[in-house]
């Protein structure tokens, strides 16, 4: 694998954008994955179960100090930021950050500092920027940065933020970014791809 | 050896030199190692990451550019020393904040309760008391406050004074009824207070049974021996060698079959206390001790 890690962040849209992604991972590609997904701070903790669904893989809502393992799907959970230490989590309530918490912004910086050139960064549908400086974060530390192509996104906002600041980022239309995960994960970015120089 | 002299004698990095990340902790453990040495505050085992967001925040809003240069600042200037400290306190809180927390703590932990003649409750890290407050008028509605001891600690000394001043912001009230709903109260949230100009002042029978004191989670002992243990959201904070001192300070603080609740995104699971507690309800992280 030429990957350790995945994070991905959605917002508006983005049950829908994460049910065809799970659904297009085969359950035997065990690189771990985080998800940030914004809801509202009462939200139930459903979406780890909503989304247990449809993978063969474990499903889990992240807890302070949680080990990352193999074969894992960690979900943020409401009204936490969540952040990445070299191979566990730790959780925080600090202020939301651009009215979000958790933030995108936060949980992918926290993850390209840990992972470095091994962390794969996407961001799906949303209707605000959350996301965007996470992803050149991701980008600048010599991650693969991968967006949702804005115009099969719900809600373009925020593929389109990220799209902006990060216009090295591939671009791929939803039901297209499970299979290309499994790849760049297993043989490497594509070869157009242009890397961040340290 | 990690630095060499180049034949034109300017100093070069070795093979053994340091990467950027790695160049970046070294200077947050001597940041941290200094703040210790000379203030006395210890910082030196708290979570990595959220350590490190806030120290870069407190960099920018110094206009500074990195943690050395911020330590230089803090070291010779105890303003920022100041500066930096509120950036490193999360003084997060609400009134029956997570209210369905409560709600098991009424149909669980109550009943248990009630067997016991006299009660001492720790409340670790109670901020500047809003769940304090909370859990005393629960104990009241319960009948149960006149034969409770509520030990209220926090590190910093400046929320305990807030605490006892018995003032909550007038502008959160709304929500905490909200809250305090939730939570299964059972009379008018507005009894519990006095609305004034300048906030919310909360009857002084609240705090009858409530003992305000300092004490640091990372540096003190047990004092005392408790029935139960409120400790939420605040180890989330602290690395995993802090979380497993302080779980044993909790473990030895309480009595057995005492309980022990923390934040709902807590665990025991991944301390090595696990084993001695059991599971009184997993949803809400409340545990008893069993061994």
């Amino acid at each position: 694998m030429f990957f350790d890690l995945i994070v991905v962040g959605a917002s508006w849209g983005g049950l829908d954008a994460l049910t065809v992604l799970m659904r297009g991972l085969p359950d035997d590609f065990a690189v771990p994955i985080v998800v940030v997904q914004h809801r509202s701070q009462d939200a139930e903790s459903l979406l780890a179960e909503l989304l247990q669904q449809w993978t063969g893989r474990t499903v889990v809502e992240t807890e302070d100090k949680q080990p990352i393992e193999q074969g894992h799907i960690y979900i943020a959970p409401a009204n936490y930021h969540l952040l990445i230490e070299d191979d566990y989590f730790s959780l925080t309530t600090e202020a939301p950050v651009r009215y979000s918490r958790p933030s995108i912004d936060v949980m992918f910086g926290s993850a390209a500092h840990a992972f470095g050139e091994r962390l794969i960064g996407v961001v799906l549908t949303g209707a605000n920027e959350d996301g965007s400086r996470g992803l050149q974060c991701v980008y600048e530390d010599g991650g693969y940065c991968l967006v949702q192509d804005p115009a099969t996104a719900e809600v373009a906002t925020m593929p389109a933020a990220a799209l902006t600041r990060v216009p090295h980022a591939t671009k791929r239309a939803l039901p297209e970014i499970a299979g290309h995960l499994v790849d760049v994960a297993r043989n490497g970015p594509p070869a157009t791809y242009v890397r961040a120089t340290a | 050896m990690a630095v060499s002299l180049t034949p034109e004698g300017e100093v070069e990095s070795g093979a053994a030199a340091l990467g950027r990340n790695d160049l970046e902790k070294l200077e947050i453990e001597l940041l941290l190692e200094g703040v210790f040495r000379h203030y006395g505050f210890d910082f030196r085992a708290y979570a990595y990451s959220s350590l490190r967001r806030r120290l870069w925040k407190r960099i920018e809003a110094e206009q500074l550019s990195s943690v050395s240069s911020l330590q230089d600042a803090v070291l010779h200037d105890p303003a920022v020393m100041e500066r930096l400290l509120r950036d490193l306190s999360i003084n997060v809180t609400a009134m029956f904040r997570d209210p369905t927390f409560y709600v098991a703590f009424r149909e669980q932990i109550v009943p248990l309760l009630r067997t016991y003649p006299f009660v001492r409750i720790w409340h670790a890290g109670c901020s500047t008391g809003e769940e304090v407050f909370s859990m005393a008028i629960l104990l009241k509605e319960e009948g149960l406050y006149d034969r409770c001891r509520i030990y209220a600690t926090d590190i910093n000394d400046n929320v305990l004074r807030q605490a006892k001043l018995r003032i909550f912001p007038l502008e959160r009230m709304q929500e905490y009824t909200d809250n305090y709903i939730k939570a299964g109260g059972k009379r008018a949230f507005s009894e519990y207070y006095t609305a004034m100009y300048e906030g919310a002042l909360f009857a002084p029978a609240l705090l009858k049974n409530v003992v305000f004191s300092q004490h640091n989670l990372v540096t003190d002992g047990s004092f005392s021996e408790f029935n139960v243990i409120l400790c939420r959201n605040v180890l989330i904070y602290f690395d995993k060698s802090l979380q497993a001192k302080v779980h044993g300070l909790f473990y030895d603080s309480l009595a057995t079959f005492g309980m022990l609740a923390l934040g709902s995104k807590e665990s025991l699971k991944f301390s090595r206390y696990e084993h001695c507690y059991e599971e009184l309800n997993m949803r809400e992280k409340i545990y008893r001790k069993v061994l």
